[in-house]
């Protein structure tokens, strides 16, 4: 049997995740198709074409997939799915958003989130935010998938998949997207970045945030990221989050700047290679996970820090 | 309108969880067990638009063992009128939550449910999606903004990168992110007052719905930890630790 990746992209670009989720659906075993469902789509689904690994690209162009409603992407899927083993999708906010509406239209059950294949029906995946790891075999004839990218390489480059056309189906008249207010940004994004600044409470308020880890962020050429308390606060807009209810990275290098380590931001980032922790609270707990601590007072030692990169 | 708000009894927020010796999941005897903290959220919610005019009844439902009782008496003290238990001791996963809320959807009619975008226990975060498949009714997730009007809910969306507007002609589903709104603490008074409001119980086997797990957990481990690290004295001595040692810069 072959396995359906569905593309989660912005019509030009594949968003970060897709070919961790390729990589995924490799281990499950079986020819790899991937669905780029959009409008003026035709960029997408040549990125995805050129992922190794990939079998053939089935692209569904039609005005009612521009905004990737679920409403009308999830019977396209659905008539699908029946000839496929596996339905795989990044764990991103289009992905989410989307998989369990296609599991429950197939009656299947869904699997969230998994970081490991350990066979073609039993995958790993992270409970109670993290903190538990549950080993979970499907018993259903569709394997209903979303895929935390932070468990899986991204597949290289250097395919040529073949493109096929594939006919799309009604607008659903259910729902419109009517407004975008994206985070602008000329730093990598997020769920992307090799290295991560992350800001917390400590940090005191909006504009201090910005003053002190921008800096760094900017030497670094590292994403911002932050805690639900700074989120909380008003520091920073929501998409910044690192934890349970936000984003789950694993960078290269991810700097924690006055963050206590709540259990919930810890499950966010302590699969990253390499954490520095600069607190000046001693018993602070993301000292416990972090490889370099620094005990003291953020205001001197970030700039200090800035400075001496 | 009347609205529904599903609510899950959940290990407590500030818990910390302890995988049990024998790998077959997590110990939950005598530990603290709250509503699901982003239920309160749909709670609040469901009750913010009752004041505002725009619903008529708030009823909350939960799906579980006997002691659910206990948050749906806490939704009912925050404000909810009244209370449904879908009672079961069975291992109940997201599909088959899905389905005995769509029965009582049947039932209840109501123009607008409000879940949670995600319990913090399974981390799934399926249900109100499946939910909204099996009524055929759109859905609004990771709501950070809920406003009704003409017939539609126009929601304020956390997604990747910022924010997005969906409108979705009601009947629909929101589910509920953080920042949605704070919910209120029940008062002393409230919370004797929710003794008396009504309480349904019902079963599985009377809405008609099949509830066998289609996933069986094999095992359930701790996570690998991470060893220690060092505390340096310095700016100097990190730089030289993320240059020589690490390699990261």
């Amino acid at each position: 049997m072959s396995i359906l990746v569905i593309a989660d992209h912005d019509n030009a670009h594949l968003k970060p995740g897709v070919t961790n989720s390729i990589t995924a659906a490799s281990k499950c075993g079986g020819d790899i198709h991937v669905l780029v469902a959009g409008s003026g789509c035709g960029a997408a689904a040549a990125a995805v074409a050129a992922v190794s690994g990939v079998a053939k690209v089935l692209v569904a162009d039609a005005p009612q997939y521009a905004d990737g409603l679920a409403e009308n992407l999830a019977p396209l899927v659905v008539g699908l799915a029946k000839g496929y083993s596996h339905v795989l999708v990044s764990a991103s906010a289009f992905g989410k958003n989307l998989m369990p509406r296609v599991a429950a239209l197939l009656d299947v059950a869904q699997v969230s989130d998994i970081v490991a294949v350990e066979s073609a029906d039993t995958f790993v995946r992270p409970i109670y935010a993290g903190n538990a790891f549950a080993t979970v075999k499907s018993s259903d004839a569709i394997k209903c998938i979303t895929v935390r990218a932070t468990g899986f390489d991204a597949a290289a480059g250097g395919g040529s998949a073949a493109t096929e056309n594939i006919a799309a189906g009604a607008d659903a008249g259910l729902s419109k997207v009517t407004g975008r207010e994206m985070t602008k940004s000329d730093r990598p994004q997020l769920a992307a970045a090799k290295r991560i600044v992350s800001g917390g409470r400590g940090l005191g308020d909006g504009d201090k945030y910005r003053a002190v880890l921008e800096p760094l962020a900017d030497k670094l050429g590292a994403a911002l990221g932050a805690s639900r308390a700074a989120v909380d606060a008003g520091f920073v807009p929501n998409d910044y989050q690192v934890g349970q209810t936000g984003k789950i990275v694993a960078p290269e290098l991810y700097i924690a700047v006055g963050i206590s380590g709540a259990i919930q931001h810890l499950a966010g980032m302590k699969d990253s290679k390499v954490i520095v922790a600069i607190n000046k609270d001693p018993e602070a707990p993301i000292f416990q996970v972090a490889d370099y601590g620094l005990v003291g007072d953020l205001f001197n030692v970030v700039p200090e820090l800035t400075a001496a990169l | 309108m009347k609205i529904l708000v599903p609510v899950k009894r959940v290990i407590d927020y500030n818990v910390k969880v302890r995988v049990k010796a024998d790998q077959t999941g997590v110990d939950l005897a005598n530990v603290k067990m709250s509503m699901n903290p982003f239920d309160e959220i749909s709670v609040e919610e469901a009750l913010k638009l009752k004041e505002a005019g725009a619903a008529t009844e708030v009823v909350a439902v939960s799906i579980g063992v006997t002691q659910c009782q206990e948050t749906l008496r806490t939704a009912m003290a925050m404000g909810a009128d009244r209370g449904i238990l879908v009672e079961s001791s069975a291992d109940l996963q997201p599909l088959a939550v899905a389905k005995l809320l769509k029965a009582l959807c049947d039932k209840e009619a109501p123009g607008l449910v409000i879940l949670g975008k995600q319990a913090i226990d399974d981390d799934s975060n399926q249900t109100g999606q499946m939910l909204a498949a099996l009524l055929g009714w759109p859905q609004a997730t990771f709501a950070s903004k809920v406003t009704l009007a003409d017939g539609n809910a126009s929601v304020v969306r956390e997604v990747d990168g910022g924010l997005e507007t969906v409108s979705v002609k009601l009947p629909a589903i929101v589910t509920t992110d953080l920042r949605l709104n704070t919910p209120r603490y029940a008062t002393l008074p409230n919370i004797m007052k929710a003794k008396k409001k009504p309480l349904d119980v019902v079963t599985p086997e009377s809405l008609g719905v099949d509830v066998t797990p289609r996933l069986t957990t094999l095992k359930v481990v701790e996570p690998p930890k991470r060893k220690g690290g060092v505390m340096v004295p310095d700016v100097a001595a990190l730089v030289d630790k993320l240059k020589n040692e690490a390699k990261v810069l």
